[in-house]
């Protein structure tokens, strides 16, 4: 019998490119943090905030952590499934017309092209394309869980399926738009129905695209690389559930106190709050994977990210929930604290769970047990710790500041503070951010150097599928 | 009948699917099984081995 090889060359390409275009996205993002600092840098149209600026998301959520998540999912399903990936020309095809979704994206943001709708900028072709390569990902992925050589499919396997299928539905819907040229189409809804679905759409691609993905990757690779099953497997089936039925209804907290009816407002607060029950549930279940190893911790910079990141989802899934409130999204709508938890969850989740995740599967994509330098990921551990930290820390004390300054009022009732006042006393923390940011890219570079050695002169390999241990008999 | 009564009919249906979810993975039947695909991920060591890998130039031949 011809021993199978897994399908190890298309997660070697999105391995690599996931350090590569997080790299790009976060030096984007520091560009822009820049621009607000040294409004100077504001250099050509092209270069400008407005246009950079979905450039920087587009970059770190669809090809930094898209890349990872197909990386990831890829390499999961083979080995969990005991078989080798479902049709392997499909699997190319993702990859290279993911990577031409994402070159596209680069070029038509900068010129300008958008259809304004966040986290949705790219034209309507564009669409067309991603939608493609998504439908060719879920016949991969769903093929490969169907050729099974396994009895059950593992957890990290119903996360990655819940993800694609949720991501599929959310860009058809939320895409729907009419072409009037080549290069501009209008949304096919109007006013709060297209702003209740841009956001139902945007919170779902947080809950699905940077939750519910990663939390596959978290539970493959935490127990992986603790070298112990997760802590309660139950558990993980109850969170996969409940973050299904509740995750959908929670986008309303992005329209508070806004032309969207009183009542789906409270719907989307209210869901949020329930939300912080999977959330925590799936935190702690991550964690405590670890209980008995906790010494692991010391020694191995790997676990290091897999656990802070699940410490930075716990932060903020808690602060979330709480910024939904809408007395409490009375203050924090609009200002920098929106920005600084979205970045707690970004940078000290997705992007530390998806890191620990590559420092993992690289080696093992060029037939080496470890990294080129073990110190080297300690170093890049604590550098992107502190930037993260920076990051957060002066968004927290911006955003405040600014929801207390433009609330205030005189006696009289008029504005104590202008809108510029607000800006000017930001400048300082925009300053940190700055830091913060390049910190987190020098981490992020230290990373590269390290993939590049640990490629170097090695051959890529192919690891031999082998049958399950129950399935000898 | 109101559509919105189908509407709030299907939110319960959703809770009690939840609900019974729930229950039944916290049921002694759920347990066997669980207990073994919670090990699918140790059911085989991915450190590569070098004599049983191949290391090929151009990635994967037989797909």
């Amino acid at each position: 019998m011809q021993s199978q090889t897994y399908n190890y060359k298309v997660v070697r390409q999105f391995a690599i490119m996931t350090v590569v275009w997080g790299i790009v996205g976060m030096l984007v993002g520091v560009i822009v943090a820049a621009q607000l600092v040294w409004p100077e840098l504001n250099a050509a149209e092209w270069l400008h905030f407005g246009r950079l600026r979905p450039l920087h998301t587009n970059a770190v959520i669809f090809a930094f952590g898209g890349c990872a998540l197909f990386a990831t999912s890829y390499y999961c399903v083979q080995r969990t499934c005991h078989t080798r990936l479902f049709a392997p020309g499909l699997a190319a095809f993702t990859f290279w017309g993911w990577q031409l979704v994402i070159l596209l994206a680069a070029i038509s943001l900068p010129l300008g092209f958008t259809s304004g709708k966040e986290y949705a900028e790219l034209e309507w072709p564009i669409d067309i394309l991603i939608t493609l390569v998504w439908v060719s990902y879920a016949v991969v992925f769903f093929g490969t869980v169907a050729t099974r050589k396994t009895t059950h499919i593992y957890v990290a396997n119903w996360f990655y399926g819940g993800f694609i299928l949720t991501v599929a539905l959310l860009h058809l819907v939320n895409s729907a738009e009419i072409p009037v040229s080549l290069t501009k189409s209008y949304s096919a809804y109007a006013g709060v129905q297209d702003a209740m679905i841009q956001w139902w759409y945007g919170h779902n691609a947080v809950g699905f695209f940077l939750t519910a993905g990663f939390l596959g990757m978290m539970y493959y690779f935490v127990p992986k690389q603790a070298g112990r099953p997760v802590y309660s497997y139950r558990l993980s089936v109850v969170h996969f559930w409940a973050l299904i039925f509740t995750y959908m209804w929670a986008g309303p907290h992005h329209l508070h106190y806004t032309a969207l009816p009183d009542w789906t407002q409270s719907i989307g607060m209210v869901f949020s709050l329930i939300l912080l029950a999977p959330s925590w549930g799936g935190m702690i279940n991550g964690i405590m994977t670890l209980s008995g190893a906790w010494h692991k911790l010391r020694t191995d910079p790997i676990l290091k990210f897999l656990i802070t990141s699940l410490s930075f989802y716990g932060m903020s899934t808690f602060e979330g929930p709480m910024m939904s409130i809408k007395t409490v999204n009375a203050l924090s709508h609009y200002t920098d604290w929106t920005v600084g938890h979205v970045h707690s969850g970004a940078l000290g989740w997705v992007a530390m769970v998806s890191i620990g995740a590559m420092y993992y599967l690289i080696p093992r994509m060029y037939g080496k047990t470890e990294m080129y330098s073990t110190k080297l990921i300690t170093t890049h551990f604590w550098i992107a710790t502190i930037g993260i930290v920076l990051y957060i820390a002066s968004m927290w004390i911006s955003g405040v500041m600014q929801g207390l300054m433009w609330r205030a009022t005189n006696p009289d009732g008029t504005l104590t503070y202008s809108f510029v006042e607000s800006v000017k006393a930001s400048y300082p923390f925009w300053t940190i951010r700055v830091v913060g940011g390049v910190l987190f890219l020098t981490g992020m570079l230290i990373m590269f150097y390290n993939m590049v050695k640990t490629i170097a002169g090695q051959k890529p390999y192919e690891a031999p599928v082998l049958a399950p241990a129950g399935a000898h008999a | 009948m109101d559509i919105n009564d189908a509407r709030a009919a299907l939110t319960v249906f959703g809770f009690v699917c939840f609900i019974g979810i729930a229950l039944w993975a916290y049921s002694g039947r759920a347990r066997k099984g669980f207990d073994e695909a919670a090990l699918l991920p140790f059911s085989e060591d991915d450190l590569p081995v070098p004599d049983a890998g191949r290391q090929t130039k151009e990635g994967n031949k037989n797909g």
